[in-house]
Formats: structure tokens, C-alpha cells, sequence
């Protein structure tokens, strides 16, 4: 199994782990991840504003290598998967957008949304299967009660991401049972960290951060995944109240496979 | 050779703003035939048809072009004032110059072109307009109603006290509906069961009334006054002529874990149950999903204990097939489970219940023998958070955009009766905006804020959540700009209404239209609102939208004097403008007759005479049952050799406008 891989620009700085764990448990799982040449930062941020094309680009960019290439695209980060996921349904469902950007682009063929995006959960999910996960587990995390926190930016708007449900997800619960630990669910799994806002007002994304980690907490959770490096950055710098450990979920499965 | 009148209708100034009426008519006084060309503020008004009538008089017109309004509006009023000066009703032919012109242009130029050209083709069409004298068919003085809730229990008794035959087919083992489930009923407080159940045994009793319960409608045919129905009668298992209603069947029924649909699955009932205390009819049924007896071929019991013998494992569906002159949609409602919510918890938690729920839960008869007990533990709960338009009025596609009209006030009741037999309750309740009109309605609500000290919000909640055991729920106060969260014991979710599920197929059994939100259409949102647009059919209650009892009661009413002022006709006159087939052209292909969507064509074998030694040859041809077209002309596009053809709205008149439209 060969897919395009777009790691993202704070994969390759803040977040390696997050990076290089998905890269072990992959190989240990017999997928190959074709890093894609040349890529560049996906914006960060989806930009809203619908004549917004140039921040469109490098997205499209590289959406285009994975067609190119003739695979499937997977990424790991919740805010490149989210952003690479809304502007390929732009590609493909906004013509305005589309002949935009292709305007700018100059593809020989023009980019209409063909690559399909999947996050690397969705890989697990779907094309691994958590069954055949779980028969591949070498190490099981036994007794771990472990929080999967999924953040909004994972899940949302849910009718484009397509990854579960936004307000009773599952998918990151499932993953733990599959590396035998126990799932904690508890409310403030799908509620925002504070995002960006801990630039503006450190003390507001504080109390969202110590709300999801207090929430865990109180529902027994001994760690907490997540997928995100923002998230990671919140819930480590602002969850100040609280002593929870939170990992990238990619790290506990390579744990789980043996290869960390 | 025609004499051809044209009258051209200002409607006011919804014409003459838009085009240039004056023009119109002079235009179509130099079309072929056309005698004697006109324009008047309101040709729809009595001197308007007086201008009508003396001109056909006056000119000997042969034909006549109305150019005004849609003919759905006014075609009636024309055709009858030209049958007044003695020409066939048929030889009018309206040009739609304001649905399909002023309204929609706002170039007068452009628009008085068009208009031109409608009046032209207009005159080009009634140029082969032949006169047609519209047969008769006679009315079956019988009258369906689908559903037994109180619209439909209503329409039937209304129905039957004039005298008319009425059948009630009702799904569920009984008849009273949603309304049998509710507790009391605002603004007025007095309750549902009170003054239901009196309803439903007159229902029962009546001798022109006769219950279908436990069935439903398998196919429709026919059109109005002559409607053939075939109706499944789902076995109870239960023969009702024996059964006395005794109820012991369902106590010693070993199978008690069934979720009891009429206390919304709060409680259990048996696999043999009446669906509650005053049922009607009150005989048992076997659900035979949940029956050891037809699982396992063991047990039985239900049978032993039967004194009357009345338990019949064998029964079989029987159909029985009807004719009526009317048929009554009073398919009710549902409220939406609001799982899709996951943010209100209505999947997670058992104590964030629905509005129907939380009336069961209050209701004597209910769960908890009408104390207030919460689902988890059976405690009285002492913080209860209401939240009001839960799928209601939304954009998502979560969402129904509608108002289901009913949530605010019966979460007035909820609080007013919570309060008023549990005091010491704090009561809160987020809404949208509060809408109380109707008699006494918002008297009514008051006084759950000023009585009763109910904590209103205005805002909607965005989670709720437990914590430490009681349910957060987080929400905004717009009216104090902040975002607050309260612990509640009990959380309840007015959630939306939606049209009961076995509408959509009714609607197509039937023909009759539907909204995007499954709603029956009715023929004139404002002066039609109980006839479906479908002759014969008519609406009662919820299936036609959200209403509260009052209303549908009005309504049901409404639909009995529609229905008995049908039944009262002996005959009705048709509509001449259906199919015919040319014998000569016609191949017996068939294709005409699979797209009848009324079974109006058949086939016979027929000699015709033929050059030759022969003479005669026997060929197979269409034949279309005059009495049973409809007209919708689906035959006419499909025959390949141009044998099929509608009066009034022939092959040749169509194209012949086409033509006009053209040159």
C-alpha cells in the first residue's frame, strides 16, 4: 500500500514526534509513505473569505503531486488535514473557486478535487481496519486509561472532514481499545483548546485548556492523546491546573507495535 | 370560418403595470378570425363577464381568448359566463399573462411582446377547439379517513352525523393518536384523556363509523367520487367478535420486556397488549416479534387463560377492498428523536428526556403513575432546564426549518404543572423567541414567568454535560450577554415535529403533493387549505402542517363540510378533455396503457374492413375508459404512432401554438 504523505511544517519542527511515529508504525503496518516532493506549508489556516484564492494554492499544490503521483493523499496533523480536506471539496463542489485557482495554477490538466484525503486515523480506520490493528499490537497498553482528545478542528464541519461524528465521536476510542488500553470518554473530548487565542489572551485559552484536561481527569484518564500539534501546545503550556500527561496518539501506536 | 373574441384583463394594475394591455389587444384584433378585440380593469368581475357575454352575443363569436390570470385562478368563471350567452364552455381558451408575464418581467416592452405572443398562440389554439360536453360519473357516498388520531376521529364523526358512511383505517392497534398520550392540554388545563376518550368511544359506537384499527391502506385507484381502496387488516391474533376486552391475556403474559411504545418506551409491556386503558377498540394484540409462542412454538398461555376462546394463533392479514367518493389524509405527526443533537446528550444520558417523553412521565397513567421521577434513579428532580426549538426552525441539515408552532406552549404547560405539584422545582427554559398567539395563549405563558417565577432565557444551549452527577448544561444568555451553566437533575428537549413516516407513501398512492418537508400540499394555501390539490382528497390536522388541537379540530371540521359537500352531489360532471385513440392509426403496442397512471386504457380485438380478398382483419386496439381518464396526456407522448390524442389539448392545437409562438 504506497500513499502520498504531506507532513506539514510543524511536523518538521515541534511536532516530530508526531511525524516520525507515524512513520515507524506505518512501516511496521506495511504502508508506504511517499513524502511528497517539494511540498509546502498547507496555510495553517482555512481561509474563510471566498476570494481568497492565493492561500488556496500551496494546497492545492500539493493535492495536485498526490494526483500526480496517482495516490491517495494522507496527513497526519488535525489543522493540515483540515485545511487540505476543505479546500479539495472547494476543488471539486466550487466552481468559482476551482476556475480560480486553476487560473493561477497552469496545470496541464486542470485540479478538480480528484485526490482523496485521508487522515492517518482514517487509514487505521478504514483501510488497516482496527481489527487487524489490534492483531498487529506486539506490546498492548493493558490497564491504560488514555483520553482521546479530538479537538474541533479534527472533526469539523463534518459534513467536508467526514471522519465521525462531530459531537459523539468514536474513531480515536476505538483506536485505543484496538493497542488495548481503556478509552476515557468524557465531555470536553470535542471542545476547543483555545487554538490560536493563547496569542491574544492567555487567560482565556487557559481555562478552555484546563477545562478538557479537568474534564479527563475527572473521568479517570491517566494520559491524554491527540492529534494536533496546537492542541499539544495548549493543553502542555496552558493546562496549567492540571498534571496529565498528553502524547500524539501516533506515539502510543508505535508503543503499542513496538517500535518506538 | 371563426369568429374569434379576445379580452385583455388589467387585473388592475397587476397587468397593466407591466404591459401595455392596450397594445395586447390591438395586436391580436389583426390575428386571423379574430372579430373583436378588447381591454377591461377586471375581466373576472361581473361587468367584466357582462362585457363577455354581450360581445359573444353581439359578434356570434365561435370562440373566445381570455388574456389575464393563470386558468387555474379564473378558467371556471370564463367558461361559465360563455356557456351563459349559449357557446360551449370549451371554446375558451385563457392566455396567462400574469403568472407567466407581468409578475415576472419588469421591462414593459419585453413584457407586452410576450404577452403579445401568449395571445396570439392563444387564438391559434382555440381556432381547433372543438366543443366538448362533459360526461357524468356517480359519487359512492362513503368516506375513508387515514389516521384515528383526533383529526381524524373528528372529520369521521362530523361525517357520519350527516349521515354518510365512514371508514377510519388506523395503523395502531387503536384509534386516539398522539393526543392520547399527552397529559393535560393548554391553555385551559383540562385533560387530553378527558376529553379524547369520549371522542374516540362516539367513534367507536357510531353506527355510520367503522374502525379499521391495527391496518393500513394498500392501494389506491380511481379518482374522486369513485375511489377503490384496498385496505390490509394486519392480524391481532385476537379475533375482536369473541374478545372482551378483560385484559388478563396481557398480565400473564410471560414476555413483559418489550419497550411500550404509548409510554414511549419508558416502560415494558408484553409480547400481548392493549396499547392503554381506554384503547378503542380495547382488544388485545400479539406483537409476534416479541411472542414466545411464535418464536418458539411454546407457551401459549395467553390462549389457556382466555375464557372467551378468543386468542387465535392462525389468523391470517386479510385485505378488504372498498369504494369511497372521499378519501381524508389525518396522518398525523411524530417528534423527532433527537439523536442527530449529540451536544444536548439525548443518546448518553437518560435524563435528558423529550417533550412527549416528560408528558408520560407526568401523565396518572404513565410510567410513574404521574409522579415526577427522573429516568436513572427514580428521584424527584429539583433543577429541570427546558430547551426549546430542538430541530425547529434551523438552517443545518440537523434541522427542520420550520416552527413546529406547538413547543412553546406546551413547555408552558410543563412548567406551569411542574411547578404547581412540586413547588419547591426551579424551572428553567431557553428559548429562541417565545411565540404564544391564540386565545388565551399568551395569558397563558405569563403566567409560568409571573405566577410561577419560571427563569426564561433567551439563548440556546450548546451542550450539555455531566458533572458530579448532575447535568451541565451550557448555554448563552443573550439578554445578558454571557454564557452561563446550570446543574440540572432533568433535562427537556422540545423537539421538533415532523409528518408521520407512512405519508410520503400515502402521498403517492394517492397522487396528492407534498412539501420538501413532507407536509400535504393543499390546493390553495389561503382559500383552499383543507382540499389536497388532488380532486377527492382532502387534509386534516398535522399531516398538512404543525397546528395545536384547537386548530386541527377547526380543521377536521373544515374537512367533513368539504367531504359531505361531495357526497351530497349524486353525480359529478366530469372532465371532457380525455385521452381517445384513432382506431386507425392505432398498433395495440400497449405502451399507452403501462403509463395510465389510471388504469383507464384497455384493449379489444376489433374487425376492420380492408382492401382486398380479405375484406376484414381483426386487429387489437386502445380503448380509453372516458369515465376513469384523468387527461394528464402521459398516453399522448408515449404512443409512437400519434393514434393517442386529448380532446381539448390536441397534437395538432399544440403545435399549432407553437407555431403562433414561432412566426
Amino acid at each position: 500500500m504506497v500513499y502520498s504523505y504531506y507532513p506539514g511544517c510543524t511536523l518538521k519542527t515541534k511536532a516530530k514526534d508526531l511525524d516520525m511515529y507515524a512513520r515507524k508504525s506505518a512501516e511496521a503496518l506495511g504502508i508506504t509513505l511517499e513524502e511528497i516532493p517539494e511540498w509546502q506549508c498547507c496555510g495553517g489556516v482555512y481561509p474563510q473569505a471566498q476570494d481568497e484564492i492565493a492561500t488556496k494554492l500551496s494546497s492545492v499544490r500539493t493535492l495536485n503531486s498526490a494526483k500526480e503521483a496517482g495516490n491517495d493523499l494522507v496527513t497526519v496533523c488535525s489543522a493540515c488535514h483540515h485545511v487540505l480536506k476543505r479546500v479539495n471539496d472547494d476543488m471539486a463542489n466550487n466552481e468559482y473557486i476551482r476556475t480560480r485557482a486553476n487560473n493561477y495554477m497552469e496545470l496541464e490538466e486542470p485540479y478538480a478535487g480528484e485526490t482523496k484525503v485521508l487522515h492517518y486515523l482514517e487509514l487505521l480506520r478504514d483501510v488497516v481496519g482496527f481489527d487487524e490493528l489490534k492483531k498487529k499490537v506486539v506490546n498492548p497498553l493493558k490497564g491504560k486509561k488514555i483520553a482521546a482528545y479530538y479537538g474541533c478542528l479534527l472533526l469539523r464541519p463534518s459534513g467536508v472532514m467526514g471522519l465521525d461524528d462531530p459531537e459523539d465521536p468514536s474513531i480515536m476510542e476505538d483506536f485505543i481499545k484496538a493497542l488495548g488500553a481503556t478509552p476515557v470518554v468524557y465531555p470536553f473530548r470535542n471542545e476547543c483548546c483555545g487554538g490560536y487565542v493563547t496569542l491574544q489572551d492567555q487567560s482565556l485559552a487557559q481555562k478552555k485548556s484546563n477545562k478538557v484536561l479537568g474534564s479527563a481527569e475527572a473521568q479517570g484518564a491517566e494520559m491524554v492523546i491527540t492529534a494536533c500539534p496546537l492542541c499539544m501546545y495548549n493543553l502542555k503550556n496552558n493546562g496549567t491546573e492540571h498534571d496529565l500527561p498528553v502524547v500524539y496518539f501516533t506515539e502510543i501506536l508505535a508503543e503499542a507495535l513496538g517500535v518506538k | 370560418m371563426h369568429k374569434i373574441g379576445v379580452f385583455v384583463c388589467w387585473c388592475g394594475s397587476n397587468i397593466a403595470a407591466t404591459v401595455d394591455v392596450k397594445a395586447v389587444a390591438e395586436a391580436a384584433s389583426k390575428e386571423p378570425c379574430v372579430v373583436y378585440a378588447t381591454d377591461y380593469q377586471y375581466m373576472c368581475s361581473e361587468s367584466g363577464q357582462n362585457l363577455i357575454i354581450d360581445a359573444i352575443k353581439e359578434h356570434n363569436l365561435t370562440g373566445v381568448v381570455i388574456c389575464s390570470c393563470s386558468p387555474r385562478m379564473h378558467e371556471t368563471t370564463f367558461r361559465k359566463a360563455a356557456q351563459k350567452a349559449g357557446l360551449n364552455p370549451y371554446m375558451v381558451e385563457i392566455a396567462n399573462i400574469r403568472e407567466q408575464c407581468s409578475w415576472i418581467h419588469k421591462d414593459m416592452a419585453e413584457a407586452t411582446a410576450k404577452a403579445i405572443v401568449l395571445a396570439r398562440a392563444a387564438i391559434a389554439k382555440v381556432q381547433l377547439n372543438k366543443p366538448l360536453i362533459a360526461g357524468e360519473s356517480e359519487v359512492t357516498k362513503r368516506c375513508l379517513v387515514i389516521g384515528g388520531g383526533i383529526a381524524g376521529i373528528q372529520t369521521a364523526l362530523d361525517v357520519a352525523e350527516a349521515g354518510f358512511p365512514v371508514d377510519i383505517v388506523e395503523k395502531k392497534p387503536t384509534i386516539g393518536g398522539k393526543m392520547a398520550q399527552l397529559d393535560k392540554t393548554f391553555p385551559t388545563l383540562d385533560c387530553a384523556a378527558c376529553i379524547l376518550t369520549p371522542r374516540m368511544v362516539e367513534a367507536g359506537a357510531h353506527e355510520n363509523i367503522t374502525l379499521h384499527t391495527y391496518s393500513e391502506v394498500e392501494e389506491v385507484s380511481g379518482f374522486v367520487g369513485n375511489f377503490t381502496v384496498k385496505i390490509r387488516k394486519k392480524a391481532r391474533k385476537v379475533k375482536m367478535d369473541l374478545c372482551t376486552g378483560c385484559g388478563l391475556c396481557t398480565e400473564k403474559c410471560p414476555m413483559k420486556k418489550q419497550p411500550n411504545e404509548f409510554n414511549m418506551g419508558l416502560d415494558k409491556r408484553g409480547a400481548i397488549y392493549i396499547p392503554f386503558a381506554q384503547a378503542v377498540p380495547k382488544v388485545p394484540v400479539i406483537d409476534v416479534e416479541a411472542c414466545l409462542k411464535f418464536k418458539t412454538g411454546k407457551c401459549g398461555i395467553c390462549s389457556k387463560v382466555c375464557t372467551a376462546g378468543a386468542i387465535d394463533y392462525e389468523q391470517q392479514d386479510e385485505i378488504i377492498e372498498q369504494k369511497y367518493g372521499a378519501i381524508v389524509l389525518a396522518t398525523g405527526f411524530d417528534q423527532i428523536k433527537p439523536t442527530k443533537f449529540g451536544e444536548l446528550g439525548y443518546s448518553q444520558y437518560p435524563d435528558v428526556v423529550t417533550s412527549l417523553e416528560y408528558e408520560r412521565l407526568m401523565n396518572a397513567a404513565g410510567p410513574t403513575k404521574g409522579h415526577l421521577l427522573r429516568p436513572s434513579d427514580g428521584k424527584p428532580p429539583k433543577e429541570i432546564v427546558f430547551v426549546q426549538c430542538v430541530g425547529s426552525r434551523g438552517q443545518s441539515c440537523r434541522d427542520k426549518s420550520y416552527c413546529s408552532k406547538v413547543c412553546c406552549m406546551y413547555t408552558a404547560k410543563h412548567a406551569i404543572l411542574t411547578k404547581d405539584h412540586y413547588p419547591d422545582t426551579n424551572i428553567h427554559v431557553f428559548y429562541i423567541d417565545e411565540r404564544t398567539p391564540g386565545k388565551n395563549f399568551d395569558e397563558f405563558y405569563r403566567r409560568a414567568v409571573e405566577q410561577y417565577g419560571v427563569d426564561y432565557i433567551k439563548g440556546q444551549v450548546g451542550k450539555v454535560y455531566e458533572e458530579n452527577g448532575k447535568l451541565m448544561v451550557q448555554g448563552s444568555d443573550l439578554l445578558a450577554n454571557e454564557q452561563i451553566t446550570l446543574a440540572a437533575d432533568m433535562v427537556v428537549l422540545a423537539a421538533a415535529i415532523e409528518p408521520d413516516k407512512t405519508a410520503r407513501s400515502l402521498g403517492t398512492m394517492l397522487t396528492a403533493s407534498m412539501d420538501t418537508n413532507d407536509f400535504f400540499t393543499e390546493a390553495h394555501a389561503k382559500l383552499r387549505p383543507v382540499e389536497s390539490p388532488t380532486a377527492g382528497v382532502f387534509l386534516s390536522g398535522m399531516c398538512q402542517g404543525p397546528k395545536d388541537i384547537p386548530e386541527t379540530v377547526s380543521q377536521a371540521g373544515a374537512a367533513a363540510v368539504k367531504v359531505i359537500g361531495l357526497l351530497t352531489k349524486d353525480k359529478l360532471l366530469g372532465n371532457p378533455c380525455v385521452a381517445h385513440s384513432d382506431e386507425m392509426l392505432c398498433n395495440g403496442c400497449s405502451q399507452c396503457a403501462r403509463v395510465c397512471p389510471y388504469g383507464a386504457i384497455t384493449y379489444v380485438d376489433k374487425e376492420f374492413r380492408v382492401p382486398g380478398p380479405k375484406r376484414v382483419e381483426t386487429r387489437r386496439v386502445a380503448v380509453v375508459n372516458e369515465a376513469v381518464c384523468q387527461g394528464c396526456g402521459a398516453c399522448t407522448v408515449t404512443c409512437p404512432s400519434t393514434a393517442m390524442d386529448l380532446k381539448g389539448f390536441s397534437n395538432r392545437q399544440i403545435m399549432s401554438e407553437v407555431d403562433a409562438i414561432c412566426k
